[in-house]
């Protein structure tokens, strides 16, 4: 049985078709590349998983149980992180108060459940620190951050919870090459614990290097989903802008 | 990473970190303290101890108001509706008592229930009717002070239980009771904001709503009691009001939204959501009463006030504009 199975999702805004019936799977420790032209339901997909949007029809079961009905909270206790492509961030707040944002680490006084500031600070670094990325200090606010510690920090809050499933949409789009190769090979680290990710990616050099499965989405529907050893970027990029869409013509050339 | 140093050491990183991260805003205080100063300067009777009871005798029911503003702010909200609530909750709380002879628990429990039903109303209008704050308190404006003139007939209802007026005009330790509320109200108020999952998730929906939401915040649930607690901290402050006067008035805090909203933001609590500070809201009510305080010393007719206080309002937004980085980007 596999960790993630989509069946049949659909979702509509108006009269929009965002998804028409969307299937595939995830294993553990899978790493799967979810591809697609601009507007091909990536997002919209990735949403439904993660509880931000209400699928309209079909089914999404996680870990041998039905996500129905679940909002975006009970779907991370159920160990599914997503990292956004905007990241997510409360600008205003600090790295400590982000890496714990929804999950805020708290002690009882008097009764009341206050937030633990200094015990949420003293794990965020030692998270930071175990990642190596490089945040100066987890009391930064996280609007002063540069793009690539703000990844950095998105990463951290995605990876802190122990998840069975991480999604990334477009993680190395806004990175320098040298911070590509680094969060490659978290993908890599990632995956060989057990944990299965996600990666949605314009890139398809970055697809290629890290996935071990290749979902295209053309239209609101897969219509393809291949091993990468048994496919070409070729044949990827052709199912992506719909070259396939007519066999007949493509076998008459 | 210099770049990451660099920032910090700028005289602007500096500033717009003092701004954010600071439990409240520093300008605050130098604004109180020259007025104060001013004030004492041009009137005699302004810094004896029987005037500063009064300040801060007036400043209760603008500082319990504005603290629920600042809720409601944080999280990039407003609410225009809070000077009707003040009128709704004290014809209603008189009413209970004056009207139907209940028990005096009765008329405390009928205000903040008036207030807090209204402002629950404002929320499920913006949460589940999509309908702007701005608009969906606004209407709440009119139709609140609707309902108090049509409940009392447009006339006041006089004579509220001993126990009740004893709220408004009792001395403990020769100090007002209102200031006392006021007090109460500020630490929890300050402990939710800053201690709690409650006031964190106010200021990130004002942050990142899209975040919050992301991150599992339930939002419109969050944004629902958050007018509810603006709304039932109106209905105390209409509590307040009706016990000093000893009556139910239907035109009680009649633009007290601006002052509140003033108060509050002159506090330091970011108008565009993100972050407040109750400390500050209070300092700013305090600035609120002073102001009022001394112009009423100084014989001037009440009808400036409002023009000095539309004034402070737009020069305070006005000045945060020119200092931040975030108003110059936007």
């Amino acid at each position: 049985m596999s960790l993630l199975e989509l069946k049949d999702v659909r979702k509509s805004f108006g009269a929009i078709e965002a998804l028409r019936g969307a299937t595939f799977s995830v294993d553990a420790g899978a790493v799967v590349g979810l591809v697609g032209d601009n507007g091909a339901g990536k997002s919209t997909l990735m949403k439904t998983i993660t509880g931000v949007y209400r699928p309209d029809g079909g089914e999404i079961r996680f870990d041998g149980a039905s996500l129905a009905g679940k909002d975006p909270g009970d779907i991370r206790k159920a160990g599914i992180e997503m990292i956004y492509q905007d990241l997510a961030l409360a600008r205003m707040r600090d790295v400590a108060s982000n890496i714990f944002l929804g999950r805020e680490l708290t002690r009882s006084v008097l009764g009341l459940r206050l937030i633990d500031a200094k015990r949420m600070r003293s794990e965020a670094e030692a998270m930071i620190a175990k990642l190596g990325a490089r945040v100066k200090s987890v009391t930064q606010l996280a609007g002063q951050l540069s793009g690539g510690q703000q990844q950095s920090v998105a990463i951290a809050r995605a990876l802190t919870f122990n998840p069975k499933l991480v999604i990334m949409d477009e993680p190395t789009a806004a990175l320098a090459v040298r911070e590509v190769e680094h969060v490659l090979e978290l993908i890599r680290t990632l995956s060989a614990q057990g944990i299965a990710v996600i990666l949605i990616s314009h890139r398809l050099t970055d697809v290629f290097a890290v996935c071990d499965r290749i979902v295209v989405l053309r239209q609101g529907a897969v219509i393809a989903d291949d091993p990468t050893k048994g496919t070409s970027m070729n044949a990827v990029v052709a199912h992506i802008v719909g070259a396939t869409d007519l066999p007949h013509q493509a076998a008459a050339r | 990473m210099s770049a990451s140093a660099s920032p910090a050491a700028s005289p602007q990183g500096w500033r717009s970190r003092l701004a954010v991260k600071a439990a409240f805003r520093f300008e605050s205080l130098l604004v109180l303290a020259a007025l104060v100063a001013v004030m004492a300067a041009l009137s005699p009777v302004f810094l004896s101890v029987s005037n500063f009871l009064n300040i801060v005798l007036s400043t209760s029911v603008i500082g319990v108001l504005a603290i629920g503003m600042t809720f409601v702010i944080s999280s990039a909200g407003i609410d225009l509706s809070v000077g009707s609530l003040i009128g709704l909750s004290a014809v209603v709380g008189a009413l209970a008592t004056a009207n139907f002879d209940l028990p005096w628990p009765t008329c405390i429990l009928a205000c903040l229930a008036a207030g807090a039903f209204a402002g629950w109303v404002n929320g499920f209008l913006i949460t589940k009717g999509g309908i702007p704050p701005f608009i969906a308190t606004l209407g709440m404006l009119g139709v609140a002070r609707g309902v108090a003139l049509v409940l009392s007939d447009g006339v006041s209802i006089y004579g509220l239980p001993p126990e009740v007026v004893y709220l408004g005009q009792g001395r403990p330790f020769g100090v007002p009771t209102p200031v006392f509320v006021l007090l109460g109200v500020a630490v929890v108020a300050h402990v939710l904001l800053v201690h709690t999952r409650f006031g964190v998730y106010a200021q990130v929906i004002g942050d990142n709503e899209a975040a919050a939401r992301a991150m599992g915040v339930r939002v419109e649930r969050h944004k629902t009691l958050l007018y509810a607690l603006c709304g039932l901290l109106a209905g105390l402050a209409g509590l307040l009001f009706a016990a000093r006067i000893n009556s139910g008035e239907p035109t009680a805090g009649l633009s007290y939204e601006l002052t509140a909203i003033t108060a509050t933001v002159i506090g330091g609590t970011n108008m565009n959501g993100g972050h407040g500070t109750v400390v500050g809201t209070v300092i700013g009510a305090l600035i609120m009463g002073v102001l009022q305080n001394g112009l009423n010393l100084l014989a001037v007719r009440p009808f400036y006030q409002q023009i000095a206080i539309g004034a402070v309002l737009v020069l305070v937004v006005w000045f945060d504009r020119i200092n931040s980085r975030e108003g110059w980007r936007r």
